[in-house]
């Protein structure tokens, strides 16, 4: 077979691969044992998941206090977590002080939320844009008049003081997010623009917010916002810092939408304007679908960060989720020293299950895109 | 038909021998028992449809692939796991890639004087002069102080290639060195390779290229799933194909 | 319209006019609620009485601060307060910056390792410290973990040496002795050596191609120099150890659980994302980089030295960055924990007492666009002269 021509006479058989190049000891031996330097890295990662981790499950699970009416059982028990305070407070942790009567009214404006939110974020679901419609437009009205009340409707008006709780964390974060993703768009049209004066007012605002800490925004919010407005217009103490949001979110979403218009390229602009597009139908029919639905991974982002977020609120008076669980911990019926502990990871998981979700989605959204765009 | 040809025949001075080799990917049997002897100065090209293997085969030359089975000598050298020996291979075996992995950091001239100073450990003056030597024998001197992103496709795998021969490399592996060059930018650098052929230097180069098959090749290798199908010098190989799957291969190619 | 009128009207359709109106409109517009905002804060502040000016600025504080880095006391002005907020911010900002880029460094690496464990125990790490607010882990740290810690009689000790408990971390503070200055001139000393042998190194690599071993000279310089002169003169240092006292510690280094939860804080939360930008930027490298390398016959460390780390670090820079700026902002959470930084005695305690809200805040705000504005040209300069260059 080794001479100067050569032809083929009979096919070679598949042979199976030898032991050691597949299977798991191949595996286990170029992942786990390849040096020195990594066994002994592995036995030291080994050495420690076997003396913490049966620690951590059973300090959840087996320990664990699962239903209790008040502390004394937990004090008894101070090895494991107390779950039973985080099942006995679970309402207040949802709905704050929200009247207990009118809380289907809460759990009302969630549950078409989640299906408006799910409709809009479903890749192949039909007729996006009347869900986007609904959702941009009719939802806020329809949630604020739910939330609030109105006597028009016969709904008993709730103080914005009474709200708290999970619905409230998820009320900013949305609410942040469904307006400022015009507000978003706006800038970023407007950081793009050839006028000059429009361009400058962007990036200044854009800069501007980006520049300082969200918590002083708040305060801006909070403290500067009756002063600079008139009198007889006092905005609702949940109104302040959700302009707050809105305005911090918009200027991050702008950057976002800026880089997806930029990435499109200048053959789309070419193509609608060679159409006879003039700029505000080019701008909605073409360059904006696609920018849009480029960087909705983006804006998934945008939104775990803004959900993380949403926690400083706190600082202004509003009870969100975690200042929810805070005020929980003091209720001195369950004082002891594993309820804050126990409410820490509870809150945790409870903020890790939901970015941690969102962010798988966007991976997915981005390689269903990147598969569309090759 | 020259005198190289008459020494791989008689098995002295190998530059390379393959011996029984083979190679799998998990459990997908990529190199099925190849046998092949390169003689020193032998020009060799691989050919075959996408998946065959031609690029695994020449990357187990400087051990870029790990073979499991069977043994590959280079000269002289057998390549294991062993580190020194792998090192030792590759200081003597230059590479030309398809996408040029020129660093993009340096100037061309520091890409090439990059290994001469840190492997050869060459003085800096005697690295730049023999670099500069090898920028206008293939034609960019001009270009030694730009930067790779600076250059045209052409005129960068003609700097990869230079590149490559600053380390006086005794064999060159070529894996599809035009197949991201625009149209006209082939030539020049077949060009290239042609002259460097024809100064003796022992080549493997796998390329669908098949002109530059026929006019500078000592041997056509043809694979096909992982097995050499058919070697011959390039006439009998292109004009008289005798297995099968060449002839097929030869018929979809060359049209 | 007839043909006179439309051609009258025609001006309208120029692009450049109709460009000029509307920026004329918008910059009327902003004007407008310009005007209309600040005669609303005028009549509002005039109305409730609050300051309008930046006179309280002189006035005296009336409260404590409990980490000052320059003098301060409750006698002292709300503009030295401002200051003490400054620095405590810029303090904390230039602890947790570097520690949170070390651990983000190392977890970058380990998230890279051929060893499956190891980088499995990265994800971990980064996957839930990126998914978790940083309020929630400050209160963690703070409420749940130093807060709990025992009283100062029955404080957890390290060797005798070091105290842990909930008044704080007490270290051993050190006191410089006589042979300090020696001390301090050796380090100096081995530094410039070790800059002079490597320049040294170069040249005569330069010229003959042989290569000295850098590294190691280097820090046998920087370790040996000192413990040489430390064994010649006597120690430069002593150490003043915190000593129980009454119901407290006095002396030794103390470091308040407020800033130990602060900088805990940032330095886990930031040093996930700064992994992630590593891990980014490493594997942004594209593969062909280190084949051709290793082709070249370059082994693996110095096809990383010269080809890929070059190349990953101006990938990594700007992103990088940009965390180092998240730390100063998220600095700010320091409100929540009782750290005085600037928020915390300026845009809180100052601004409740003084009522100047629009002063207090415009000032707060500039400080830290300052800073930003300043990273933000470093970066430009940057880049401007180490990016990649292209046609």
């Amino acid at each position: 077979m080794d001479s100067l021509a050569y032809v083929r006479e009979a096919p070679e058989a598949e042979d199976a691969a030898p032991m050691l190049s597949s299977g798991v000891l191949a595996w286990a031996r170029a992942n786990l044992f390849s040096s020195i330097g990594s066994s002994l890295v592995t036995i030291g990662c080994i050495a420690l998941i076997a003396y913490w981790l049966p620690q951590l499950v059973a300090w959840a699970t087996t320990r664990a206090i699962w239903s209790a009416t008040n502390g004394a059982l937990c004090r008894q028990h101070q090895d494991g977590a107390c779950w039973a305070f985080v099942i006995a407070k679970w309402d207040y942790l949802r709905f704050g002080s929200y009247p207990v009567a009118e809380r289907w009214r809460v759990d009302l404006v969630e549950a078409v939320g989640a299906l408006l939110i799910g409709w809009l974020l479903w890749t192949n679901a039909p007729r996006r844009a009347w869900g986007a419609l609904l959702f941009f437009i009719a939802y806020p009205i329809l949630a604020l008049v739910l939330l609030r009340g109105s006597s028009l409707l016969g709904l008993p008006i709730v103080d914005t003081l009474l709200w708290g709780g999970i619905f409230v964390s998820l009320l900013t974060a949305v609410v942040g997010i469904v307006f400022s993703l015009p507000l978003g768009v706006l800038l970023a049209l407007g950081r793009r623009s050839p006028l000059p004066v429009v361009r400058m007012a962007s990036v200044l605002f854009i800069e501007f917010v980006r520049g300082v800490p969200f918590i002083t925004i708040l305060f801006m919010a909070n403290n500067l916002a009756p002063l600079f407005l008139p009198e007889a217009w006092a905005p609702d103490r949940l109104l302040r810092p959700l302009a707050g949001i809105v305005i911090f979110s918009a200027a991050y979403m702008a950057e976002e939408i800026r880089g997806g218009l930029q990435s499109l390229g200048k053959g789309q602009y070419e193509g609608a304007l060679a159409l006879g597009l003039n700029y505000p139908l080019m701008t909605a029919l073409v360059i904006l679908p696609q920018a849009l639905t480029l960087v909705i991974p983006g804006i998934v982002n945008n939104f775990i960060g803004l959900f993380m977020d949403t926690t400083l609120v706190s600082v202004v008076g509003i009870t969100d989720f975690l200042q929810a669980m805070n005020n929980a911990i003091k209720d001195p019926i369950w004082a002891g020293p594993t309820i804050m502990v126990t409410g820490y990871v509870f809150a945790g998981i409870f903020y890790f299950c939901f970015c941690f979700g969102m962010a798988r989605y966007s991976a997915h959204v981005e390689r269903i895109l990147a598969k569309g765009r090759k | 038909m020259s005198a190289s040809l008459a020494r791989a025949d008689a098995g002295g001075g190998a530059a390379i021998r393959f011996a029984g080799v083979h190679k799998w990917y998990g459990s997908f049997h990529v190199l099925r028992n190849i046998n092949l002897t390169v003689g020193a100065g032998e020009r060799i090209v691989v050919c075959g449809p996408s998946g065959s293997g031609k690029s695994t085969l020449i990357r187990c030359v400087n051990r870029l692939e790990k073979h499991q089975r069977g043994s590959v000598v280079v000269d002289g050298v057998e390549l294991t796991d062993d580190i020194k020996r792998i090192d030792e291979v590759r200081r003597e075996v230059g590479m030309v890639f398809q996408n040029f992995n020129l660093f993009p950091h340096l100037t061309i001239l520091e890409n090439c004087t990059l290994a001469p100073i840190w492997v050869r450990k060459m003085p800096r003056r005697d690295a730049e002069e023999l670099a500069r030597k090898l920028l206008s024998r293939v034609r960019i001197l001009d270009q030694a102080h730009k930067y790779p992103g600076q250059l045209s496709g052409g005129q960068q795998q003609r700097a990869a290639i230079a590149r490559a021969l600053c380390m006086s490399p005794k064999i060159m592996l070529f894996d599809e060195p035009t197949s991201s060059l625009d149209p006209e930018m082939v030539k020049e650098v077949l060009d290239t390779m042609t002259e460097l052929a024809q100064e003796g230097m022992t080549m493997i180069v796998v390329t669908h290229e098949m002109g530059f098959a026929r006019q500078v090749a000592d041997r056509v290798v043809f694979m096909d799933m992982g097995e050499i199908v058919e070697v011959n010098a390039p006439s009998p190989f292109f004009d008289h194909p005798r297995h099968e799957r060449t002839k097929l291969f030869l018929s979809q190619i060359l049209h | 319209m007839d043909r006179a009128s439309a051609k009258r009207w025609s001006w309208l359709n120029d692009e450049r006019a109709r460009g000029l109106i509307y920026q004329i409109l918008l910059l009327g517009c902003v004007a407008a609620l310009a005007c209309g905002a600040i005669y609303n804060a005028v009549v509002n502040m005039r109305a409730r009485g609050i300051p309008m000016g930046f006179g309280f600025w002189n006035d005296v504080a009336g409260f404590d601060i409990n980490l000052h880095l320059i003098q301060y006391s409750n006698l002292s002005t709300y503009g030295r307060a401002f200051w003490v907020g400054v620095l405590n911010t810029l303090l904390v900002s230039a602890i947790s910056i570097p520690l949170a880029t070390l651990l983000g460094f190392v977890i970058g690496v380990s998230r890279l390792s051929p060893n499956w464990l190891l980088s499995r125990f990265a994800l971990v790490y980064t996957s839930i410290l990126r998914n978790t607010p940083l309020l929630l882990l400050l209160l963690f740290w703070y409420n749940a973990v130093l807060k709990s810690l025992p009283g100062p009689r029955q404080s957890i000790s390290i060797g005798g040496a070091v105290f842990l408990n909930d008044r704080g971390l007490y270290l051993p503070m050190p006191i410089a002795r006589a042979p300090a200055s020696l001390f301090a001139g050796a380090v100096v000393a081995a530094v410039a050596l070790a800059f002079g042998f490597r320049a040294w190194a170069r040249r005569r690599q330069d010229r003959t191609g042989t290569q000295a071993p850098t590294a190691v000279v280097a820090a046998a310089l920087i370790l040996g120099l000192p413990a040489l002169v430390t064994a010649a003169a006597g120690a430069p240092f002593t150490f003043d150890v915190a000593r129980l006292s009454g119901f407290n510690f006095k002396g030794g280094l103390q470091i308040i659980p407020e800033m130990a939860a602060l900088v805990f804080g940032l330095v886990t939360f930031t040093a996930a994302f700064i992994a992630e930008i590593v891990r980014a930027g490493v594997l942004a490298v594209p593969v062909g980089q280190s084949e051709a390398a290793g082709a070249l016959g370059l082994h693996r460390g110095l096809a990383m030295k010269l080809v890929v780390i070059p190349q990953a670090m101006r990938l990594i820079t700007p992103p990088l960055t940009s965390q180092f700026l998240n730390v100063v902002k998220n600095s700010s959470l320091a409100v929540f924990v009782g750290y005085p930084d600037l928020v915390q005695i300026f845009a809180g305690t100052v601004l409740n007492q003084t009522q100047a809200a629009v002063q207090v805040m415009a000032i707060t705000m500039a400080v830290y666009l300052a800073i930003s504005l300043s990273v933000a040209l470093a970066l430009n300069a940057f880049n401007a002269r180490y990016a990649l260059k292209g046609r």
